[in-house]
């Protein structure tokens, strides 16, 4: 058999590193936008390799310095796209007023592709199963998107279009990711569901809740591995809203799961099972919330 | 200003000169651009002690450390390394710093056929420099992306251990 045909190599492509955002946009056009962005590469390279995917160009952001650092900026923390994984466990801007991407962290693959890995490649990619772009819909983020048509902020909630399908267009670059600042009077909660630690979730889930007292006067819960994309539960959270997290209640929210999540056909996960777990992961979260008070 | 040659388009398996310090020693090579690190380090750098095996990020034979990180080598493109320091198996076994992993591992019986014993080591060392005492569960969480096809994985996380614990005794990690 011919080597070619056998071996995990990317076909040839050129190279091209940009130091600005200028240079990064104009590189994509001159490609005729056959190119690719690559950040930490964590998922770009296997693609690569694999021949998913054979661009003419690969055009490397991670030289860009406008796309990095973490910092409060107003009522947000603007992430840089480029901040690495392992940058949301180490930066203590991130454990303070970010705390829940701080907590879903740990379970984003492992530590070597967490060295790696970039926030922005992760919300770029939109994976259903990924942690942080579902996390980015329960904080009611906006992603930053540069393009050859210019600068514009997206609202998580009309980010996340299809299966990897987002409203990122050809040769756009994410910039930052804008979080609302942590408040004393929110609560969170994080877990997923996975078959080893490091694997992507079976089903996973994040809450953000703004609280008066016991009451819930807002919260947004948001899952990934249920679907095409990241999904916020709105049947669930509408039962949430106004009350207290008493046992009824989460009974309730779980019961509206139901009508919120429709999982995809699946051999390794069927969807009764999924939903099951959904309604399981659901429960113990808005219980540590309640003790979280 | 754009910084960018059209020229590069053009000629994609051309080589590019990259340079970087591999194990305290600076070096220059021609690359291809899809040529990833491990490939390089192996071929023509000569450096076989960084395996290959999955070559898709889900084994961990590749690890390396760059820029003082671990990193997989199969997940970057030489190029992309272009500048950075690397250190391999072979310099952190030349400076000595593993020594004592080497021997427990050794030992322990926590090699067999020896595939996964680079990538162990190197994520083992990175984990030690960063946390004095993990515990077992730290440990197994950190070695979470290394295969072992042949150990059972018990006594690798034995032998990190009992170096984690012999290195506080003796006052602090190297
Ligand atoms: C073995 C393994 C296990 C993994 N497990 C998990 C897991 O459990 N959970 C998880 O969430 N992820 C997991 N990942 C994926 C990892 O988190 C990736 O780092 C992440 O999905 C992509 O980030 P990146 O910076 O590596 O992006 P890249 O691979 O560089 O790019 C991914 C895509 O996004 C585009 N892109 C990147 N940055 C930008 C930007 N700033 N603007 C516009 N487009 C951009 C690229 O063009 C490309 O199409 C795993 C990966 C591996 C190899
Ligand atoms: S060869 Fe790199 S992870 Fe398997
Ligand atoms: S010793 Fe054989 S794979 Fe680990």
């Amino acid at each position: 058999m011919d080597i070619e045909e056998t071996a995990v190599k990317a076909r040839a492509f050129s190279y091209f590193r940009a130091a600005t955002i200028d240079q990064a946009l104009d590189a994509h056009a001159r490609a005729g936008d056959d190119a690719r962005f690559i950040a930490g590469g964590q998922s770009l390279v296997p693609a690569l390799s694999l021949r998913l995917q054979a661009p003419r160009l690969l055009i490397d952001i991670t030289h860009i310095d406008e796309m990095r650092g973490v910092r409060r900026e107003g009522g947000y923390l603007r992430i840089g796209a480029l901040t690495r994984h392992c940058e949301m466990l180490s930066e203590p801007l991130v454990a303070e007023f970010a705390p829940l991407l701080h907590a879903a962290a740990p379970f984003v693959a492992h530590p070597a592709i967490r060295n790696r890995g970039t926030f922005g490649g992760s919300v770029a990619l939109a994976d259903p199963a990924s942690e942080f772009p579902a996390m980015t819909l329960a904080l009611d983020a906006e992603i930053e998107i540069v393009g050859p048509t210019g600068r514009r902020r997206v609202k998580a909630d009309d980010f996340f279009l299809d299966l990897f399908e987002t409203a990122l267009q050809p040769g756009e670059l994410i910039t930052a990711i804008y979080v609302p600042l942590f408040k004393a009077d929110q609560r969170f909660a994080f877990d997923e569901l996975a078959r080893r630690r490091g694997d992507y979730a079976m089903v996973g889930c994040g809450i953000m809740a703004t609280c008066a007292g016991d009451r819930i006067n807002d919260i947004r819960i948001s899952f990934f591995s249920v679907g095409n994309t990241p999904t916020r539960v709105k049947g669930a959270e509408a039962t949430l809203i106004g009350s207290s997290l008493d046992a009824e209640r989460i009974a309730a929210a779980q019961a509206a799961l139901e009508g919120d999540l429709a999982p995809p056909d699946s051999d390794e996960v069927p969807p009764a099972m999924r939903l099951h777990l959904a309604r399981v992961l659901l429960g113990r979260l808005l219980g540590r919330l309640g003790e979280s008070a | 200003m754009s910084g960018f040659d059209e020229i590069v388009l053009d000629d994609a398996d051309e080589t590019v000169r990259v340079r970087f310090v591999v194990n305290g020693r600076k070096v220059a090579c021609e690359v291809a651009p899809r040529e990833t690190l491990v490939d390089c380090l192996r071929n023509a750098l000569e450096l076989t002690g960084t395996h290959a095996g999955c070559e898709m990020g889900a084994c961990g034979a590749c690890l390396v450390q760059l820029d003082g990180r671990v990193v997989h080598s199969c997940l970057m493109f030489a190029v992309q390394a272009d500048g950075a320091k690397i250190n391999t198996i072979e310099g952190l076994t030349e400076s000595g710093v593993i020594a004592d992993l080497q021997a427990e591992f050794h030992r322990r019986n926590a090699l067999q056929c020896g595939f996964c014993t680079p990538g162990m080591l190197v994520n083992a060392h990175e984990l030690l420099s960063r946390v004095a005492q993990p515990s077992r569960g730290e440990i197994r969480d950190a070695l979470s992306g290394n295969y072992c096809r042949c150990t059972g994985y018990e006594a690798i996380v034995d032998a990190i251990d009992a170096v984690a614990k012999a290195r506080s005794e003796s006052g602090g990690t190297t």
